[in-house]
């Protein structure tokens, strides 16, 4: 005996039905029209050392994007970690340091990217006198990703089973041998995790640099120049409006590193998961 | 010797843990410090509910860029929530674990794609079929708002089916056991039981939507003005800072600064909203 649906279900599971069909057809035509349009502009001389602007390459802007990448993770990963660590290993739950650095965290991410931008013009260009420097960006990305890297530590360190500490008090070990010894190689695949999804916002960031390193399509001679990332370059192409072609060359590579990036981390999450 | 160093250490991690309400307390000082004077210079009123944006007549009203940044976000929440929800209900309530390992990797990609990227793809794809479709540029606050509906995709659909999962099971099985069939059992008992994560994703994609600056800035045509329709080309407050920042000098710059002032305000007041909604349903 077959059960005849209600007519209400029908139109449930067909609303369900359409919306996702949406989703995905919105992800595949993105997806799809940024690689059938780009790939055919991939030419050699976009990736010649030297930017000029005949041949308008984004070889400095990709270089600079590894560098900014490298030097925000240098001042935030450590930062985060180590604040994951206090609010985590020692902190009493509940007190008011915690709440109060649980909120700021909060605050921080939420703040939208021109904020952030805004702020690193203020405080780094004007008050500072750094003029437009890859420093100053890279210092305003550090505090842009350091509410990502605390809360995928803080969340890898609380996965660590307390048997873990117990054992290693047990044999011994001080706090501080135990945090480093036993916790922190145990949640490694977390934070890694963490960092990854940094890396993933720091390449495609542009509002917050636009004035902080500014759009100098070169590589710096030192930390205090002005230098492009790669998402900037994109956006100086897009609204010069003379480099179209060079501008879905430049999605492509975007969109590439995304998707290593996306895979990368969800690998190590998966990793995170079977082991424990 | 050791305890030394452990002291030392736990102290390391505290000035670390301390760093981002530093990071709060600077921020908001700079913002505010170089915003609220040239709020008061200006007037408060003038600049708040001034409808003239006109720097070269030193004119600062800033009242269509918060109604266009209000009308753009409006405007994506009634695309992207719907289609968002609904997805969310879909991944949570019927779709094939096999499936599932299919769509949730592409969310996760729609979520890291760069802002830049989309703005590109909205100038490409969706500005040409507006101008298809009604006429004039293409760009405006239509288009801008399902770009951002896009955009918010993966948030709220994210936050969502977390938040639908999280429902336990028994509802879902007193539903099938007093004769409801699996459908309703999920629309009218799961998902209103998951409501107060639900209006969290909802204030996250506002968030998200309203701080949006560089898609919208290549589609949302800019002009500061009160928008008449919904195809009328709009300037956000994000779109505001980031045209004129590259070129403005005293005033004018103070003026930008101000803005995100405002900016800064309404994204605070929505952190709040979320936070709150967030407490409530862990309770």
């Amino acid at each position: 005996m077959k059960k005849i649906k209600s007519p209400i279900s029908v139109i449930i599971k067909i609303m369900v039905f359409l919306a996702t069909l949406i989703t995905v057809g919105v992800i595949v035509t993105l997806v799809v029209y940024i690689l059938a349009k780009g790939i055919p502009n991939l030419k050699p001389e976009l990736f010649e050392w030297e930017y000029t602007t005949e041949n308008a390459s984004m070889m400095p802007s990709i270089i600079n994007t590894l560098i900014m990448t490298a030097l925000a993770l240098v001042m935030a990963v450590p930062v985060g970690v180590f604040s994951a660590i206090y609010m985590v290993e020692y902190a009493k739950r509940g007190s008011k340091l915690v709440k109060l650095v649980s909120l700021t965290t909060e605050t921080l991410s939420g703040i939208p990217s021109i904020i952030y931008g805004l702020f690193g013009y203020l405080f780094f260009v004007i008050a500072l006198g750094w003029k437009l420097s890859f420093m100053g960006g890279a210092i305003t990305l550090a505090i842009m990703v350091l509410p990502t890297i605390m809360r995928t530590t803080e969340e890898a360190l609380k996965a660590v089973p307390d048997s873990f500490r117990e054992g290693s008090f047990g044999l011994g070990a001080g706090k501080l041998r135990t945090i480093f010894r036993i916790v922190l190689p145990s949640a490694v695949p977390g934070i890694l995790s963490g960092v990854i999804l940094s890396v993933g916002r720091i390449a495609g960031e542009t509002a917050a640099l636009l004035y902080t390193a500014g759009t100098q399509a070169k590589v710096p001679e030192s930390l205090f120049d002005s230098g492009s990332t790669l998402s900037v370059h994109m956006y100086k192409l897009m609204s010069e409006g003379l480099y179209t072609q060079q501008a879905y060359a430049t999605a492509v590579v975007l969109l590439v590193m995304v998707v290593l990036i996306n895979v990368l981390s969800s690998k190590l999450a998966k990793k995170l998961q079977k082991e424990y | 010797m050791t305890r030394a160093r452990e002291k030392g250490m736990q102290i390391l991690f505290m000035v670390a843990a301390s760093i981002s309400i530093l990071a709060v307390a600077v921020i908001c000082v700079f913002i505010f410090g170089n915003g609220v004077p040239a709020i008061k210079e200006i007037g408060f009123a003038d600049f708040i509910l001034g409808r003239v944006w006109s720097p070269n007549q030193n004119i600062y009203g800033i009242f269509p860029m918060i109604v266009g940044s209000i009308y753009v976000t409006a405007g994506a929440i009634l695309i992207g929530v719907p289609i968002g929800l609904l997805t969310a209900i879909f991944l949570a309530g019927f779709c094939p674990a096999k499936l599932y390992k299919l769509l949730k990797p592409e969310i996760e990609l729609l979520a890291g794609i760069p802002s830049i990227v989309y703005g590109f793809f909205g100038l490409m794809v969706i500005v040409p079929i507006m101008q298809d479709v009604f006429g004039g540029s293409g760009k405006g606050m239509l288009t801008a708002s399902i770009l951002l509906g896009i955009m918010i995709l993966p948030t709220i659909i994210t936050v969502c089916e977390t938040n639908i999962r999280s429902v336990p099971e028994s509802y879902y099985e007193g539903a099938l056991a007093l004769g409801d069939t699996h459908e309703r059992s999920v629309m009218r008992v799961v998902v209103p039981a998951a409501r107060s994560g639900i209006l969290a994703g909802v204030i996250l994609g506002i968030g998200r939507a309203i701080g949006e600056t560089m898609a919208v800035i290549m589609i949302a045509g800019n002009q500061p003005v009160m928008p008449e329709s919904i195809t009328d080309g709009v300037r956000t407050m994000t779109a505001n800072i980031v045209l004129e920042m590259g070129y403005a000098t005293d005033l004018h710059r103070d003026a930008l600064i101000a803005t995100g002032v405002v900016l800064f305000v309404f994204i605070l007041i929505i952190n709040m909203c979320f936070s709150q909604v967030k407490k409530k349903g862990d309770c």
